[in-house]
């Protein structure tokens, strides 16, 4: 049975929306293929608006991926603004891919990519608009298979009422094998319906399908314990982990936008891990082990992605991209590579070090010195050794004055406010730093006119993380604190001028805590607050705490427990957590061991380049850290067209 | 589209100049570029290289280059003199369903005897007043009802032949852009089609309902006057509303003669002579894609 395009009657609503550009499709490197010739067919969702789902990353890849697969079809889906959505309510249109409009509800899977929990409402909203029955209990064979992914995913119980499962980690090989079983179910004409593809998807170990658990609660409202419901299922999910990026180099064909979007460039993705150990970072916890890319695969994604893209601008992206072991290398050739095509170079994330500076006007030296931005993270020495994030104020001071002194003008520092153990002289000691950073920048250049702007983000603590059993700081705490700090900035005028401040209060955080620690619980409250107009939590003239906090109240309260409960409320070590039965591969002893030595201010190695400290993802996933030095060079440095990226022989005269 | 345009350039190998400074960018001039939320079969674009390249096979590695629905028709090497002042006027042609063609044959009437005929637009600058008039070059009404066969009446197509009588060198030279909300289609590569284009059905409204359409010539002028511009004029001068947004195309751009018809902008001038600036090798003038 054919699907036909729902364009015609979505398009006489276009002129009465806003951005109308983002729902047309057609962006260059976009696939739209033949229903019919296909066997398993996927629509891929990030729930937000567009401008910020096109550039994901994850979503790009597995997109590409799963359409390299001749049989198979996959097309992407966003989240429409409410404009749209009223009047698609009005007009009975269903929720839309962008690629061919088909109707969500016709495929066989519905992949939702969640780098944030802030997203779920969206799922909702999707669901509801695609005519899928939001609880997937009462999904029958008709409807899609609704799978989680992404970083949220390592903690889905929030949304588990409204999912038929979820994958922990990395996606290339997971979609690929998910494929696999739907196509030969299908084949096999659907033996068993539903349920019998979901205990296929589950036995397989990778996959976390929350209707096969019960979970068990104690009287005083902690979890008892999770357990399978039936057989084939194990007790716990593993996570995937895609071992050699060499073998990945997605996305070859990056997808790119007639409508602006938030990032407009090209990623490559270097590598991939992170065992810095931050405390905070749920990202470098999951991700372990730490896997490069190697310096021809960079070469080669970047030639072929600017090839395929025309963009001007590569991000070299990682958790912490100066860490690969051969980045001097890197910058090097493709700086060399690319002079003079106006092609720029960045390193979104890099750490602090004056190395760093080297790399940045290395990226830099064909273009614009605007601004470099570092992450101390914490204000204080000793709240810096809480969160395992080693930078002394000497490196710090030392960093920026290389930067101003190479031609930089400003430099961002990120802080974070509410991190565990903190008082409010660990945030006002972020004012006397980021005094320090002008007066020597001042000293370092002579003028006056640099900047430094300090940006500060609520701490929400995350599973998986040596901070999962710590108490959030309340919403009055933090900004309490950042109103000290301001004052702090502006109590010396003449440096306060060169100074700038950027921060958010914390309430939104606190619901952002609630969706990332929460229980299947929780999925009341986000039933009932999209049920209320919640949509869009990600975005500030949408989100609403007080809808939250409502409906926190009419939903947890009956069952004992709260809003504070699941978010400020300080967890013991016997407690059993709602994601214990899902791995990520970390030894729980590890984490907490690591937990009491945060408490304890002591810090821990990366062990890229000290001994092993046992945190248990390389053994129990069988996986290894791959670093170099690899010694080659990035070869070779052909010459590449003159005033473009690309050599097209045709037009050498 | 614009972005578009430059990402082509470099997916294509364009060797192409760039501005100095801090922050390069390439040297490409658009004149007179369409509104957004219109759909164009002739913008205009030029571009400055580095290197001298066979202009055609420019024409078509960019034209490859190119996402469908925006198709590059003709690359001729700049001649000198600014391209601008190649483009007084454009003729469009403004599709309103639900419009009775008699009604909108007498709006026009009335702005054609019209002096003056000021309008309201909102800018970025709060409101601001202009007067339509002295840019409307000509005017037309036509009209379509496609007839309880499916087959629409070719109305139009007098007029564009009126006034063109070169039809296929106009066509060469035109593209489509995808405007506003609006699908990019594979309704380019016309190439000589300009005058049979009335019959293709995509381009028609549901049967039966009523369709007038504006066929005008509209000079470049500052404050530029747009489509919208003109039915703003139209409802100020006869009160006429389109029920449902219009649909304008820009079919062609041109300098203005006495006769008030649109010569090929990129015809070579009396002594065509390849454009040399900044002691780069100059190139290009591009019949191109729009904005």
């Amino acid at each position: 049975m054919s699907v036909e395009s729902v364009f015609p009657q979505l398009e006489p609503l276009l002129p009465r929306v806003s951005k109308p550009v983002q729902y047309v499709g057609g962006e260059l490197n976009a696939t739209v293929k033949d229903w019919d010739a296909t066997s398993v067919r996927w629509a891929l969702m990030y729930p937000d608006a567009y401008e910020v789902g096109l550039p994901n990353q994850g979503v790009m890849i597995l997109y590409e991926i799963l359409n390299e697969q001749p049989d198979v079809l996959a097309e992407r889906t966003y989240a429409v603004w409410p404009d749209l959505e009223a009047l698609m309510r009005e007009h009975g249109i269903p929720q839309f891919t962008v690629d061919g409009h088909r109707p969500v509800g016709a495929f066989d899977l519905l992949g939702v990519s969640f780098a944030t929990e802030l997203g779920y409402t969206n799922l909702l909203g999707a669901l509801d608009l695609a005519g899928i029955p939001l609880h997937a209990t009462d999904r029958t064979d008709e409807h899609p298979v609704v799978i989680a992914g992404g970083h949220a995913a390592f903690n889905p119980e929030p949304i588990a009422d409204f999912l038929d499962a979820a994958v922990l980690g990395d996606g290339e090989e997971a979609v690929l094998e998910i494929t696999a079983i739907v196509r030969d179910w299908k084949a096999e004409g659907r033996p068993g319906g539903r349920d019998e593809l979901l205990a296929r998807l589950a036995e397989t170990g990778g996959v976390y399908v929350p209707r096969f658990y019960d979970v068990e609660y104690l009287p005083d409202g902690r979890i008892q314990r999770v357990v399978p419901n039936r057989d084939r299922v194990p007790y716990r999910v593993f996570k995937r982990t895609t071992m050699d990026l060499d073998d990945w180099p997605y996305p070859k064909q990056p997808l790119v936008p007639l409508a602006e979007s938030v990032h407009e460039r090209m990623s490559v993705e270097i590598f991939r891990g992170c065992t810095r150990g931050c405390r905070f970072c749920q990202a470098g916890m999951i991700t372990r082990p730490v896997r490069e890319r190697s310096l021809d695969g960079i070469g080669e994604m970047v030639q072929k992605g600017l090839e395929a893209s025309g963009f001007e601008e590569v991000g070299l992206l990682s958790l912490s991209s100066a860490d690969h072991s051969e980045i001097g290398e890197i910058t090097r050739g493709l700086a060399d590579r690319y002079e003079g095509t106006n092609t720029s170079l960045s390193l979104p994330s890099t750490r602090v070090d004056a190395f760093n500076v080297d790399l940045a006007n290395e990226l830099s030296r064909n273009g614009r010195r605007s601004g470099l931005t570092f992450a101390p993270e914490g204000g204080s020495e000793r709240i810096r050794r809480v969160i395992n994030k080693m930078v002394s104020e000497e490196d710090l001071i030392r960093t920026v004055t290389t930067a101003y002194s190479s031609g930089w003008r400003q430099v961002k520092l990120y802080f974070m406010c509410g991190l565990p153990t903190e008082t409010d002289e660990d945030v006002l000691q972020i004012a006397r730093m980021a005094q320090e950073v002008i007066r020597a920048g001042r000293e370092a250049t002579g003028r006056k006119d640099i900047r430094c702007t300090i940006s500060i983000g609520a701490f929400v603590p995350k599973p998986h993380t040596p901070f999962q059993w710590a108490a959030q700081a309340d919403p009055e705490t933090v900004d309490n604190r950042l109103r000290k700090l301001r004052a702090a900035v502006n109590a010396d005028r003449s440096l306060g001028r060169n100074i700038g401040m950027r921060y958010h209060d914390g309430k939104p955080s606190l619901i952002e805590g609630l969706l990332s620690r929460g229980d299947r619980r929780v999925g009341r409250v986000i039933e009932r607050v999209w049920r209320d107009g919640g949509r869009f939590d990600g975005w500030s003239e949408y989100f609403s705490f007080q809808r939250w906090v409502d409906a926190c109240a009419a939903e947890l309260e009956p069952l004992g427990v709260s809003l504070d409960w699941f978010t400020t409320r300080e967890r013991d070590e016997t407690e059993v957590l709602p994601w214990d039965h899902l791995d990520s591969g970390l030894d729980k002893e590890w984490l907490w061991a690591d937990w009491q030595d945060a408490l304890d201010e002591r810090e821990q190695d990366d062990c890229r380049w000290t001994p092993c400290f046992d945190c248990g993802v390389c053994p129990s996933m069988g996986t290894d850290i791959q670093v170099g030095p690899s010694g080659t060079a990035l070869l070779p440095i052909t010459p590449v067209g003159k005033g473009s990226p690309v050599r097209n022989p045709a037009l050498r005269s | 589209m614009a972005r578009a345009f430059e990402r082509a350039l470099r997916r294509a190998g364009v060797p192409m100049a760039y501005s100095q400074g801090f922050n390069p960018h390439p040297k490409i001039s658009w004149a007179g570029a369409a509104p957004t939320g219109v759909a164009s079969e002739a913008e205009y674009v030029e571009i400055q290289l580095v290197e001298r390249v066979d202009p055609e096979v420019l024409r078509a590695e960019l034209d490859a280059a190119l996402p469908d629905g925006l198709d590059v028709l003709q690359v001729v090497p700049a001649s000198g003199g600014s391209l601008a002042d190649r483009l007084d006027a454009s003729l469009w042609r403004i599709e309103l369903p639900g419009v009775d063609p008699r009604a909108l044959a007498e709006a026009v009437d009335r702005l054609l005897a019209a002096d003056r005929v000021e309008v309201q637009r909102l800018t970025k600058d709060g409101r601001r007043t202009i007067d339509v008039r002295p840019a409307v070059v000509t005017a037309e009404a036509a009209s379509s009802v496609a007839g309880a066969g499916g087959s629409p009446d070719r109305v139009e197509s007098g007029p564009l032949r009126r006034r063109f009588p070169d039809d296929e060198e106009i066509a060469s030279n035109g593209t489509s852009v995808p405007g506003r909300g609006e699908r990019t289609a594979d309704n380019v590569a016309h190439g000589s089609q300009i005058g049979t284009r009335a019959a293709r059905t995509d381009d028609w409204p549901a049967p039966g309902r009523p369709c007038g359409i504006l066929v005008t010539v509209v000079r470049q002028a500052t404050p530029a006057v747009r489509p919208d511009d003109v039915l703003s004029a139209l409802r100020v001068v006869a009160g006429l509303e389109p029920p449902v947004p219009a649909k304008a195309t820009r079919m062609a751009q041109g300098q203005l003669d006495d006769d008030g018809r649109l010569a090929d902008p990129l015809a070579p001038v009396a002594a065509p002579q390849p454009a040399t600036r900044d002691g780069e090798s100059g190139q290009g003038v591009v019949a191109g894609p729009a904005v």
